[in-house]
């Protein structure tokens, strides 16, 4: 996954490329791109002896370019999510109702959508995730998940439908932008954020390890100065 | 891959003191030229399509995605955060390059996509998963694979 590791390892064959984590073929909707790069990949098989570890040198745009994150900071605290006597519930699925449609023109752009691991629509997904917070108690809508499981599907495909829905928008191609704004700018993020900080602790190692490692990205975490857990 | 840098202090740290595998050996083995291999996908991004079991935290199975799969049918139950997913929302060939492989086979550039293609949850240790591995393998050899295409995320 990172130079180092295939240089220790030492497979037959191994192209590295200077992408970010999850894009391994660098920039999506951009087949020529892709094109390059695997081509690269696959040329390593006419290597005559090995084992072969080279470094590919095209970088994607600068737009979609690393991010430095020394000295980044968050300019301001979040508010806790907004008790205006209807619970959480309202403002989410408010939100949900908001962002919907974006999410129905990127599902309509791409003629796919990666929403579905939970097997809920959202607003089920909203208001078990917002009852959930409020109430461990909240009925489950699956009866055939844990609820801790079913808890981290609902939460991925939140974070899929306003993701979907955010980078279709202009001015969103870089990963960093649709993860800085699903995390402090909305309703949902304070909510993942309140969920986390209410559950690091928890006495269920499956919800502990949950809010710790499996919720919301480190460089979220480090960006807002919280704990980074690494159990 | 990526680069080092790239990636949040936290994690860094945890990504460089994982334990490695060591091995005696460093296989090498020529094949036919690419314009003649049959190229198979494996991906560790935890790939599955609507219909297939979610992979559980710690799950070292794997899961088939057939080469007919409709897009719209591909859907990533990984347990990391911390990789980006917004690049495979937007379009999987970002990491499950399916398309892009039948346009090289189109082409000429390789000879054949393979009928079957196979993804894991990274998230274990390599052991964990050494028996998956030669399992796919298995399988990959009796689809007239002899080139695996292995990609991380």
């Amino acid at each position: 996954m990172i130079r180092e590791h295939t240089d220790a390892i030492k497979p037959p064959r191994a192209l590295w490329v200077p992408f970010e984590l999850g894009r391994p073929l660098g920039v999506p909707n951009d087949p020529a791109f892709q094109n390059r790069a695997l081509r690269a990949c696959l040329e390593l098989l006419d290597a005559e002896s090995g084992p072969v570890l080279k470094d590919y040198p095209e970088d994607v745009p600068a737009e979609l370019g690393s991010v430095d994150f020394t000295g980044m900071s968050c300019p301001i605290d979040l508010p806790q999510p907004s008790s205006n006597g209807y619970g959480f519930a309202q403002d989410l699925l408010l939100e949900i109702q908001q962002v919907a449609p974006w999410y129905d023109l990127a599902v309509s752009q791409r003629g796919r959508t990666t929403v579905g691991i939970s097997d809920l629509d959202m607003e089920q997904a909203g208001r078990f995730l917002a009852g959930y917070i409020e109430d461990e108690a909240t009925p489950a809508p699956r009866g055939d998940l844990t609820t801790g499981r079913l808890l981290k599907f609902v939460c991925e495909d939140l974070k899929a439908y306003y993701s979907e829905a955010a980078s279709a928008q202009p001015g969103m191609s870089a990963s960093i932008a649709v993860e800085h704004w699903l995390f402090n700018e909305t309703v949902l993020g304070k909510l993942l954020w309140q969920l986390r900080n209410t559950r690091t602790e928890h006495e269920d190692d499956e919800t502990r390890y949950f809010a710790r490692r499996s919720l919301i990205p480190d460089r979220q975490i480090q960006y807002k100065g919280a704990t980074v857990y690494h159990s | 891959m990526a680069r080092l840098k790239d990636i949040p202090a936290g994690e860094r740290e945890m990504l460089m003191n994982l334990p490695l595998p060591s091995f005696d050996s460093t296989p090498f083995v020529k094949g036919g030229p690419l314009s003649e291999r049959r190229v198979a996908i494996l991906s560790t991004a935890a790939l599955q399509t609507r219909s297939d079991r979610t992979f559980a935290r710690g799950d070292a199975s794997y899961r088939v995605i057939p080469g007919q799969t409709q897009p719209n049918d591909i859907i990533m139950s990984h347990a990391s955060v911390n990789f980006d997913r917004s690049g495979f929302q937007q379009d999987y060939n970002v990491c499950f390059p399916l398309d892009r492989l039948r346009e090289l086979a189109a082409e000429g550039v390789i000879g054949s996509v393979a009928d079957y293609h196979y993804t894991v949850s990274g998230a274990n240790p390599p052991e964990r998963l050494e028996g998956t591995a030669r399992q796919i393998a298995g399988l990959m050899k009796r689809d007239g694979v002899d080139a695996a295409l292995l990609i991380p995320v």
